[in-house]
């Protein structure tokens, strides 16, 4: 395998849900590096959790191909493709298997056949890794949203997965499990040797990513890097995407005559440019 | 939500009965089933009033537990004694209560069937008091393995077992929001005629199956994500270790059913 090849590649992939049925998908290509933070966004129903199925072989595509870490996504490949491909969804509650987290975080290696040992050692250093080793003999109903949430992404990194998709997995959450979820995300990133493909309709949780594909009507729309996105607000708002606060201040300061070069992704961001202005002009 | 919420009876705890590997739990209490029913003197009972008593007392779980477990069959175990005592008519006349006789074998007779009852619930409670569901699944997978030469579903049977204790808590989290929103647009459960409560609770079940259904997809999709395909070449986290333990309160056991068969009549 060569090391620039890509780790996911749609090719002209697209998908309907019955012959009947309208393309949820239209001719989808685009790829995601090794180690990359990829983020999609889109409106209701624009297709972004179908991608998600597609990738790891929930669903097939009627037309184009879709390869994962060099294997092409059919039939006789789904469980070695499900190795590779992790996903954490929307509701905390109904992914999660076990009657205690241990059991719950140990199920996928279960059933890839791990031994008792290596488990053991794994469960350790995920549940280190998400925070939760106080927590391992838990019921889930005695846990938060977004404690639930950090177990199953835990689970799914036990069997150590090249990319893990998060498909809205803080939707349910509140803001400040959202934030927790995030954190810990980006930390892993930062530290492991995963791909990231976050699905969202918060812009306010793309901001870390490397970049973002966003999706309307079942095309891929943009593909660009979250601050050259946040200076297209009114295209978004047109598809349907609420602007972060910050995004929207940005411009209303810039309309006022205020020289702001750098597109903002946060309040520090915004801070600095507005606090080292003075010394520019 | 709230933390009286435990599925089944079990009183954590590590006495030698917790201990104990589930498999051999089980397998003691099944024998236990059938000896209760060779005991036929005052020793023989004697023998396993002691075993229970004793096994009860190492388990450490406290009275009040094992009372509570008690408390649904006291009426069965009464109602068994008397009417022993009205049919019964062997031996003497012990004593007359109006025009009624009561025979010492009627007493004899009451009392040594409502103690096999009461040995048996004694016993099998104190499995499920020291016994988590979920160890109970396992010893039962395990158990049922030979099943599986005759294509008998064992680890599917189990993988069931463990969902349902999984989502039993989280269901009964369900009804209580349901019923509580139903409730506050004025349905009335308690109260009123018993066609009306029925109605009643119609919308309270119409929301719980719908949402039932719903968490049975997505957790299918989560699972066959996570990779299960059935049961084959599957390893598993929870083991059952057999131990010197279970050999020693084997050994125990057949000393008290050795202990049944000489003293029995
Ligand atoms: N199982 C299904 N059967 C038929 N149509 C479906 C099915 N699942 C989704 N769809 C349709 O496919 C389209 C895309 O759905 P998808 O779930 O991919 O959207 P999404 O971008 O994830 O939306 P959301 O933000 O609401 O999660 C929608 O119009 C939806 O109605
Ligand atoms: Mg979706």
């Amino acid at each position: 395998m060569s090391s620039n090849e890509k780790l996911v590649e749609f090719r002209n992939v697209s998908f309907r849900y019955g012959a009947e049925q309208p393309w949820v998908l239209k001719n989808c290509s685009f790829e995601i590096d090794r180690e990359e933070w990829v983020a999609i966004i889109g409106h209701n129903g624009s297709g972004k959790s179908t991608i998600a199925k597609l990738m790891n072989g929930l669903l097939f595509p009627q037309e184009g191909e879709i390869y994962v870490a060099g294997k092409k996504v059919q039939e006789d490949t789904i469980w070695d493709v499900r190795k590779d491909v992790g996903m954490v969804f929307q509701n905390p509650d109904n992914q999660f298997v076990g009657t205690t987290v241990q059991d719950d975080v140990a199920f996928g290696m279960e059933n890839r056949g791990f031994p008792r040992e290596e488990m053991l050692q794994r469960l350790d250093d995920v549940l280190h890794a998400v925070g939760m080793v106080d927590y391992r003999l838990t019921e889930p109903h005695r846990l938060s949203g977004g404690q639930k949430q950090r177990i199953a992404i835990a689970s799914v990194l036990a069997v150590s997965p090249k990319v893990l998709i998060l498909d809205e997995a803080t939707a349910m959450l509140d803001p400040r499990g959202r934030r927790d979820i995030m954190q810990t995300v980006a930390h892993l990133q930062a530290n492991k040797d995963v791909s990231l493909l976050t699905i969202t309709h918060d812009l306010q949780e793309i901001v870390q990513a490397d970049r973002v594909i966003v999706m309307n009507e079942g095309q891929v729309w943009d593909e660009s890097h979250p601050r050259e996105l946040f200076s297209k607000q009114d295209d978004l708002l047109a598809i349907g995407l609420d602007v972060p606060f910050i995004a929207s201040l940005a411009k209303a300061l810039k309309q006022t005559g205020i020289p702001i070069t750098k597109e903002p992704l946060n309040h520090e961001e915004l801070l600095e440019e507005l606090w080292t202005l003075h010394s520019r002009t | 939500m709230n933390n009286a919420m435990v599925i089944g009876q079990y009183v954590p705890g590590n006495s030698v009965v917790h201990r104990l590997d589930p498999r051999t739990k089980i397998t003691i209490i099944f024998i236990f089933v059938f000896v209760v029913f060779l005991a036929n003197n005052v020793w023989s009972y004697t023998i396993l009033t002691v075993f229970a008593l004793l096994s009860m007392i190492t388990s450490r779980v406290p009275l009040r537990f094992v009372l509570k477990g008690l408390t649904p069959v006291w009426f069965l175990i009464i109602f068994t004694f008397l009417l022993h005592v009205i049919i019964t008519k062997e031996g003497d006349v012990v004593f007359e209560i109006f025009t009624f006789q009561v025979y010492s074998g009627g007493l004899i007779q009451g009392f040594a069937i409502s103690m096999r009852f009461f040995l048996l619930i004694l016993v099998t409670s104190l499995l499920t008091l020291t016994t988590t569901p979920i160890e109970i699944t396992d010893a039962i997978e395990s158990m049922l393995q030979p099943l599986k030469k005759v294509k008998f579903p064992v680890h599917e049977l189990a993988l069931m077992m463990s969902i349902s204790l999984r989502f039993i808590p989280t269901l009964l989290q369900e009804t209580d929001k349901i019923s509580k929103a139903q409730a506050s647009r004025g349905v009335d459960f308690r109260t009123g005629k018993l066609k009306d409560r029925i109605q009643a609770v119609v919308p309270l079940l119409v929301p719980l199956f719908v949402s039932a259904f719903k968490r049975a997809e997505e957790l299918a999709m989560a699972m066959e994500a996570r990779g299960y395909q059935g049961g084959e070449g599957r390893t598993k986290l929870r083991e059952l270790k057999f131990t010197k333990l279970d050999v020693g309160i084997y050994i125990l056991f057949i000393f008290v059913i050795l202990g049944l068969f000489f003293t029995r009549n």
